[in-house]
């Protein structure tokens, strides 16, 4: 569904500040798929969902989707095959329109849009039956501005929004992490359902282990611009942070073992 | 008095006009357009040439209307696939089009006297019972009676179309996508919108609008001149937090009817300031600067006050409270 094919980019080449956000990173996603990502910050996470958004291009190295080369595209242009959830809940509406209107503008992702209303009788029983599996009771404020809600209500509509219109691709950059405890569980579970149900292809960044342990088939755990750990099936289920931690500093500790051989 | 505040209106339903394009820009784009100052005496200029060499007044009308839209989105490309700041590309759009106006008209002034416009065409068909008629409610009154209802009626019917068709197109899944636009281009572009298209479309859309105004507005004054858009983002501006300020803008199509009453109530507000003794026709821009400032400090001013005085009260009613306990 997703490839991602030996990407590399470099930020400030050649500048004291150069800095190589992705080297050679390599990542295949079957349908179907749910792939939690961790790694700690400045490892890449975010350059490689934005490489994937379209937000960035490659300096070597493809990506495609459902096997359609889709590197150069526009942003724009790709966000037809992608649904995304950003980790500011600001980020994901227009907080000056209305609900059905933030509803209508997320329906037209994968249509041409056209010179006819965004919202009529039918959508919005349509927009209404989405609502209230969220379970918010936002299916009866579909007139208000969506600036009025809470973090924890814009971020629910956003993931609402995302994922409606089926996308061939899920991506989940930390959409938890601006919430309380309890909204991000609330959140979570959501995220849970709504993938399972539309047996949506996801890849989604999280700061919290368990978050990552507890969503989704597969781990990705990205440093210093590479993939370090890729663990799927039934390893994943039965792994704990301790494991996580373990494997970290074992990888990590190799990695600066050679490092001083290479020093010293 | 009661003659010139007919005046005012007259001219002010054109004006709305304009006003309405600067909301498109400056409100749902979030776009500081200042292209405007040009595109309103491109809109004039080219209405009054083509007039003059014997185009029909509706066709120079239309050709005004194409201008505009064009110098709109030349701002647009400049800001979007030039990467210019939104306000130097809507100045340099400005100054450029000082000289490609002259450049049209062939000369600072182009004037419409004795030449066919919209408004003499519609005074033939226009039965002169009806001018008598309600010129007769001026002259009871012991005022001077208007020359003509028919521009008053013309124009209201073709403002009001104009606000119709715009909160229409601020509904359609493009203009949804507009407001997107102007409201968070990160989230629009999120869900497969082109901006870059849709800012351009806005601005010209805006600067058709505008220069349509100017067009109407030499056809009114019966003659076009090179300087007559200097200071016009100000008025459209002024029209804008003025109808914002008295009537709202709970809705789009609340907010599009606040500016065209904005629009209005700038031109009586500028022809009764006109009639204070030491005001002069060239203290106009002064006078709209100062309003334009009223408009906006005072809604906060009294904002401020109220929210004071709900402080107050709750404080004295939790005193009285302890008191009695």
């Amino acid at each position: 569904m997703l490839q991602v094919n030996d990407v590399s980019i470099t930020f400030n080449e050649g500048t004291p500040d150069e800095k190589k956000a992705l080297q050679g990173i390599n990542l295949k996603l079957k349908e179907g798929e749910f792939v939690t990502v961790i790694g700690s910050n400045g490892a890449g996470k975010s350059t490689m969902m934005n490489v994937i958004s379209g937000n960035l291009i490659p300096d070597i190295g493809d990506v495609t989707i459902s096997d359609k080369n889709v590197t150069m595209l526009p942003e724009y242009k790709r966000s037809q095959y992608i649904g995304r959830v950003f980790q500011d809940p600001m980020a994901g509406t227009a907080p000056a329109m209305t609900i059905e209107e933030n509803l209508a503008l997320a329906y037209s992702r994968i249509r041409k849009r056209k010179l006819i209303p965004g919202v009529n009788k039918q959508r919005k029983s349509e927009f209404r039956d989405h609502l209230s599996t969220l379970n918010l009771g936002l299916e009866n404020r579909l007139n208000a501005k969506v600036g009025l809600l809470s973090g924890g209500e814009r971020q629910a509509l956003s993931l609402l929004m995302a994922t409606f219109t089926n996308p061939n691709i899920l991506l989940l950059d930390e959409h938890t992490a601006a919430l309380d405890p309890a909204r991000a569980e609330l959140i979570t579970n959501l995220t849970k359902k709504v993938v399972e149900e539309h047996n949506l292809t996801t890849l989604m960044v999280t700061h919290n282990m368990q978050q990552a342990l507890d969503l989704g088939n597969r781990l990705i755990m990205m440093d210093k611009g590479q993939i370090i750990l890729d663990i799927d099936g039934e390893k994943k289920q039965n792994l704990t942070i301790e494991d996580l931690l373990k494997e970290f500093q074992r990888i990590r500790g190799e990695q600066f073992e050679s490092d001083r051989a290479v020093l010293g | 008095m009661l003659y010139s505040l007919f005046g005012a209106v007259e001219s002010g339903v054109i004006y709305a006009i304009m006003a309405l394009g600067v909301y498109l820009t400056f409100r749902v784009l979030d776009f500081p357009d200042l292209t405007v100052d040009g595109s309103f005496v491109t809109g004039a200029g080219v209405a009054a040439i083509s007039i003059v060499n014997g185009v029909s007044p509706i066709v120079a009308t239309m050709l005004a209307i194409v201008a505009g839209f064009i110098a709109g989105c030349v701002t647009g490309l400049l800001h979007t696939k030039g990467k210019i700041n939104a306000l130097l590309s809507g100045i340099l759009m400005m100054i450029a089009l000082y000289s490609i106006n002259l450049r049209i008209m062939g000369r600072p002034t182009v004037s419409l006297n004795n030449e066919d416009t919209i408004f003499s065409q519609l005074r033939e068909i226009w039965p002169a019972g009806i001018d008598e008629f309600l010129g007769g409610m001026f002259t009871a009154v012991g005022s001077r009676a208007p020359a003509t209802w028919v521009i008053l009626f013309f124009m209201i019917i073709v403002t009001l179309a104009i606000k119709f068709l715009s909160d229409y197109f601020l509904k359609t899944e493009v203009g949804l996508a507009l407001r997107a636009t102007g409201d968070n281009k990160k989230m629009i572009r999120s869900f497969s919108a082109n901006t870059d298209n849709l800012i351009i479309l806005g601005v010209g859309i805006s600067n058709a609008m505008v220069a349509l105004s100017g067009a109407l507005i030499a056809q009114l004054g019966g003659f076009a001149d090179a300087s007559m858009g200097i200071g016009m983002i100000v008025i459209g501006l002024a029209s804008v937090i003025i109808g914002e300020a008295l009537f709202g803008k709970r809705t789009i199509v609340i907010t599009t009817l606040a500016v065209i009453g904005g629009a209005i109530i700038y031109r009586i507000v500028v022809t009764i300031a006109l009639r204070v003794e030491f005001l002069d026709t060239s203290d106009m821009k002064m006078i709209t600067a100062f309003i334009v400032m009223l408009a906006l400090v005072t809604p906060r001013m009294m904002q401020a006050r109220r929210d004071k005085k709900r402080r107050l009260q709750k404080r004295a009613a939790l005193e009285q409270a302890r008191e009695g306990a």
